[in-house]
């Protein structure tokens, strides 16, 4: 069947199957930062934005996707530039596997959340598995990086 | 993983009724769980543009559209101004935001899966399933009802004054239940659900006049202790038997404690 | 020192941070052959008939193989130096299978769907084989996994196949029976930790292709590069010439990439096909088909005087191998090794090991190698003495630790040069407020918080075996060229050399580019494991920049015409001392593009005699639930002596990192078998690695020494960092419920259990 896609601000045309995922679909158009690093949905490598909601690209079909707007890692290059050097800055990058998927996520977070504590930043990206930093430079990048955005406002 | 032939976004209700009709199609819900098996499915059908992913109120009740995310139920302020907020409590750890941005509620009752902290939670409350073809069905019916080709289009939760607790044991903080736990207080009945027993959610309805007797720490222990025995357990990767059982005893005492304290607030 | 002990960005953060397509499946091209392996449903079969009739029609199938077409050619995946201590005892394909998971047949198409089609219709007829499913009953089992004659092992480590033993040993210094008899205490237990997996990310995936000289040309995810290559020579029968191994970025390893899990099917389809072929594990093949830490159950006596002196120590390990030798020989060394040297007054110690074949999938390394089985074992018998003693476990361990310039019997009679470990139990104890905090506080509301304590240590490469050659070049406008085959599995040593480099050749560290790992061009290293990277590859930079300033100079001199000995290099220009003349490391590169006799390039080799530990003290806060026995970690300190840091943020993070997964191995993540060895412990779902809800606080300081013979004082930090969580919160635990729990991971049901006997 065919479909048509907002891909990071583009409208994609393409062939695809009923079970092709949005994962692989993402990936054959050039978006190589979406990984995939399980069968159960349990890692949140995969993690991209569907009408701006944080989804697992591995568990939804591409199908789903036609004629709504999914964005990735590629297409928000400037706020992962920006949110990445605090990364950088801890460290905390370490592999880069998990990074993709976890940017994206808090990218989401820090729209959705208003002044999260701890607690909540942890809880919101609890979807987001890691097995290089231990989650603490994570966790001292957001702070410094929702700090600094704080600052900038006021 | 799944394989499928086809995709049809269904353009009603009626549409997709008669396509689950077939045995060898099945209506997608979140796809979390139906990816992970080995099914080759002819035709999945997707509710998405059937505009069922709404949390609408009226007085008396809420009504869940089925394609309405996990997430959504637990983010809805209203709802979780009501019961005491069980209903996020239940939801909130379950793998992360991202999974439950993608699970349906309809999904998860339908399934009627073991594990379910949802489906656990939602017994206690006054809870209905509105199936295209079977009408309007009370979740404690629904439960025990095997699957079929019927489609669950609604979920209605009535609106009463019940106060609610819920409570899970887990090994890591996002992994399934080893017991899932719901507890309701209504102004004459205490509801008590235990859910990944591994076994899906039962329900227990006990008439409150019967609790009079409890007063001290050994009548709640003694109570709690009996009435777990109640419901069934099974071992499994996560736990055994025995300790599920131990569990529920204790989640007991404490859902009881817990609701005194909430209803005197009522 | 203007980068050494500075935490500086890597070098690729921003590639990785914004989602650059660098890793092994971003860059394979797309026309690979996709390559699955078909595996053993029974964990002890032989194959009797493969039928690929139904299979070789699907469209799009290019090839079939099975144990028919591969070369008989027994040999080893894991990676070691050669000669390897791992027995050959592995075929590409074998006739018998020996574990749930084990490679029957291989399978490559155009297409996954082609492939999947084909894994279903491929009929493959098992004789089913009575398995070995437990460690205990391996050893002269009459059930022989290993019957073949062409078993060999190119070095004696005490195996023997016929009883199903990989290898053993013993190694004593006095008579430990008397030395215990002669205790006040002592504590005698077995301890059992589980087949853990490092869990990377990323899982394995090789993609491989004939260059345009018919080479073998093997882009993989892998610690061990070299290896990999002499690896491959042996398994598919061609000179090692005709390979050659590239290492993209890579998404963790820990260990689990330093056997070659993945790379022999895709090489011998493209060696069959001549076309690229690529396989990418899924998630549940690295989990039951990879190269898990080695299950073991360990013996410890202990003994001590009334002061809390320990004389005595005597362990014996089990370790479970699985169906293949891999790491066995190796790893279990380090169970003794790398833990009974700790206690420096012990006046005997026996340490003595059976490592066993079974039906389980082959263990390999992973982070800690042996040492960390060892460290939950003695560190938790040491727990038990203290509590005998009435000691406090923090005061015994100060009372009987290591200190700088103790001979080391224990750890192959070498003498500890550098040693803060007692810094690093003064600060824990500080960090966590153990004084107040042990054992145990009643938080009334019916949970209890207690503590624990642990220490260990690991090593710094393997001495007299690891060896690291660096390559560096000017070039012109005088930018340097760092080539090292050292893997960067995303622990960023490919910035820490350069780091090295920067303070040895007096250079901004952005002036230095790095490349790695490419085996046609980079110079030999055994590869990045054994925590020998900072310390031994860290070395060659510095011998290698010594090496590339005398030449610098050397030139510097013909162009100022002046006399060698006259001159010196600052980092930016040579000048004569003698006369005022000077000239620009970037003019000296660029007029050496013409005329010149002197290459601006130095290769050193560096190995070391000596191995120096890196130390730890780690601390653990849990708060129990005295009604369910459920665990909450509330606070781990973590406090390292890694010698100099070369980037502290990065030893901060691998520190972090490392306990996260201790944290897993004690408390979550369980392997569970079926009755018939069927690994259920085969996805995320299933097997727990921590999320960041599960680590509590993890908080962690650098207590440093300096180690003369390492690169401005470095020893490793690599592997040390695992090992204390296990003990650690065993003990915490103890002491808030006065349940000892000896088999890992540890639960809340575990817990309840232990509280209900104590009743």
């Amino acid at each position: 069947m065919v479909i048509k896609m907002w891909l990071n601000g583009k409208l994609i045309e393409d062939v695809i199957d009923a079970d092709t995922l949005l994962l692989d679909f993402v990936r054959k158009h050039g978006c190589y930062s979406v990984k995939r690093g399980c069968e159960t949905a349990n890692c949140g490598l995969c993690t991209v934005l569907l009408d701006e909601k944080p989804v697992l690209s591995c568990s939804v079909l591409a199908a789903r996707a036609a004629e709504r707007r999914v964005e990735t890692l590629e297409g928000v290059r400037e706020e992962a530039e920006e949110f990445g050097g605090f990364l950088a800055d801890q460290g905390a990058e370490q592999c880069g596997f998990c990074s993709p998927g976890f940017i994206i996520n808090v990218l989401a977070m820090s729209k959705e959340l208003e002044a999260p504590s701890e607690d909540e930043i942890k809880a919101y990206l609890s979807g987001n598995l890691c097995r290089c930093t231990g989650y603490m430079g994570q966790l001292r990048a957001i702070k410094s990086y929702l700090d600094q955005k704080k600052a900038v406002v006021s | 993983m799944i394989r499928v032939k086809n995709y049809v976004r269904a353009a009603s209700l009626e549409e997709a009724y008669q396509l689950n009709q077939k045995r060898t199609n099945v209506v997608l819900g979140g796809m979390l769980w139906l990816k992970m098996g080995k099914r080759s499915v002819q035709t999945v059908i997707d509710l998405s543009g059937l505009g069922l992913d709404q949390i609408e109120e009226d007085e008396e009740k809420f009504i869940i559209g089925a394609m309405c995310s996990l997430r959504e139920l637990e983010v809805n302020h209203s709802l979780n101004s009501c019961y005491d907020g069980v209903i996020k409590e239940s939801l909130q750890h379950i793998v992360g935001v991202q999974f439950r941005n993608c699970a349906t509620i309809g999904g998860s009752i339908f399934g009627r899966f073991g594990f379910s902290d949802i489906l656990t939670c939602l017994l206690t409350l006054d809870t209905y399933v509105e199936l295209y073809q079977g009408g309007l069905v009370s979740l404690h019916d629904f439960i025990k009802l095997p699957r079929d080709n019927d489609i669950l289009v609604r979920i209605i939760i009535r609106k009463d004054r019940r106060s609610a607790v819920y409570q899970s044991f887990r090994r890591t903080r996002t992994d399934f239940p080893i017991l899932a736990s719901a507890a309701s207080f209504t102004e004459d009945k205490l509801y008590l659900s235990f859910g990944a027993r591994p076994m899906k959610a039962e329900v227990l309805e006990i008439n409150r006049s019967d609790l009079a007797d409890i007063n001290t720490e050994e009548d709640f222990k003694n109570f709690a202790r009996d009435t777990a025995k109640k419901f069934k357990y099974g071992s499994n990767m996560r736990g055994s038997a025995e300790y599920r059982e131990h569990l529920a005893a204790v989640s007991i005492c404490r859902a009881l404690k817990a609701l005194e304290e909430v209803s005197y607030g009522n | 020192m203007n980068s050494v002990n500075s935490g500086i960005r890597k070098k690729d953060a921003m590639a990785l941070v914004t989602g650059q397509p660098v890793y092994t499946d971003d860059i394979a091209p797309p026309e690979c052959l996709v390559v699955k392996v078909v595996r053993s449903p029974y964990a002890h079969a032989l194959i009797e008939e493969i039928d690929q009739t139904a299979a070789l029609k699907v469209p799009g199938i290019v090839c079939i193989l099975t144990y028919e077409d591969v070369p008989d050619q027994r040999y080893t995946t894991a990676g070691q130096a050669y000669p390897e201590f791992s027995p050959y005892d592995r075929l590409i394909l074998d006739q018998r299978m020996r574990f749930i998971g084990d490679a029957a047949a291989i399978i490559a198409g155009e297409s996954e769907k082609a492939v999947d089609r084909a894994m279903k219709l491929l009929k493959i007829a098992y004789r089913v084989l009575e398995p070995i499913l437990d460690l205990r009953q391996a050893k002269d089992s009459d059930i022989v996994i290993h019957p073949e004659d062409d078993w060999r092992a190119l070095v004696e480590v005490g195996g023997d196949p016929k009883r199903n033993l990989v290898a053993s040993s013993m190694d004593a210094m006095g008579d430990v029976d008397a030395a215990l008899a002669a205790c006040d205490f002592t504590v005698e237990r077995t301890y059992r930790t589980k087949a853990n997996q490092q869990a990377m990310m990323e899982t394995f995936r090789t993609y491989t292709y004939l260059d345009a000289f018919g080479r073998l040309n093997v882009v993989s995810s892998t610690q061990v590069p070299f290896h990999v290559r002499r690896i491959l020579s042996n398994g598919l029968d061609i000179p090692k010439s005709r390979i050659r191994v590239i290492k993209p970025r890579m998404g963790g390893g820990f260990g689990a990439k330093q056997t070659a899990v993945s790379e022999p099917y895709p090489a011998i389809v493209t060696l069959k096909t001549g076309r690229p072929a690529k396989i990418v594990y899924t998630r549940e093949e690295s989990q039951i088909a990879s190269s898990p830490r080695h299950e073991m159950e360990v013996k410890v006596r202990v003994g001590a005087d009334k002061q809390g002196v320990i004389r005595a120590i005597d362990m014996h390990a089990l370790s479970n191998a699985g169906a293949f030798g891999d790491h066995g020989p190796t790893t279990v060394g380090l169970t003794g090794h790398k833990t009974i040297p700790l206690y420096a007054r012990a006046e005997a110690f026996r340490f003595s090991y059976d490592v066993v074949y079974t039906n389980h999938m082959a263990a390999g390394a992973y982070r800690g190698y042996g040492a960390t089985q060892g460290v939950f074992a003695l560190e938790s018998a040491v727990n038990e003495l203290a509590d005998q003693l009435g000691m406090d476990p923090a005061a015994i361990r100060e009372l009987n630790m290591l200190r700088s310039g103790d001979v080391m019997p224990a750890y192959y009679g070498e003498t500890l040069n550098s040693c803060a470990l007692d810094k690093c139990m003064a600060t824990a104890k500080k960090m966590m407020d153990w004084d107040e905090k042990f054992p145990a506080r009643d938080m009334g509301n019916g949970k209890v918080r207690g503590v624990g304590v642990a220490m260990n240590m690991q090593g710094s490469g393997i001495s007299h075996v690891d060896t690291a050659a660096i390559s560096i070049k000017v070039n012109d406008d005088g930018f340097y060229s760092l080539m090292t085959g050292a893997a960067d599995m995303g622990t960023g040593c490919d910035t820490t050399l350069a780091q090295i480099a920067a303070d040895c050749l007096g250079c901004d560290v952005d002036n230095i580019i790095v490349h790695g790992v490419d085996t046609d061009i980079s110079p030999y290293d055994t590869g990045s494991y054994a925590s020998s990277t900072a310390y031994v590859t860290g070395m060659a930079v510095v011998k290698t920049c010594e090496s590339l300033i005398e030449r610098i100079r050397k030139e510097g001199a013909g162009a100022l015409d002046c006399g060698y000995e006259e001159t010196e290099f600052d980092g930016s220009r040579v000048s004569c001392l003698k006369e005022q003349k000077s000239i620009t490391l970037k003019n000296l590169a660029n007029q050496a593009m013409c005329g010149n006799e002197t290459a601006l390039f130095a290769t050193e080799s560096h190995y070391s005699p000596i191995s120096p530990p890196p130390f730890m003290v780690g601390m653990a806060e849990v708060e129990v639930d005295m009604e369910t026995g459920q665990i909450e970690l509330i606070d781990y300190v973590g406090v390292v002596d890694c010698g100099t840091p070369i980037n502290p943020n990065l030893c901060k993070v691998q520190a972090e990192g490392g306990l996260a997964q201790g944290i897993g191995m004690a408390l979550y993540e369980d392997i569970v078998y079926s009755e018939k060895g069927k690994n259920y412990s085969n996805s995320f779902m299933q097997y727990k690695i921590p999320t960041r809800l599960d680590v509590g606080n993890i908080r962690v300081e650098l207590e440093s020494s300096y180690e003369e013979s390492g690169p401005f004082g470095a020893k490793s930090i690599g592997e040390v960092v695992i090992s204390t969580p296990p003990p650690a919160i065993a003990a915490a635990i103890y002491n808030a419920t006065q349940v000892r729990i000896r088999e890992l991971p540890i639960t809340g049901e575990k817990v309840f259990l232990g509280m209900k006997e104590n009743e």
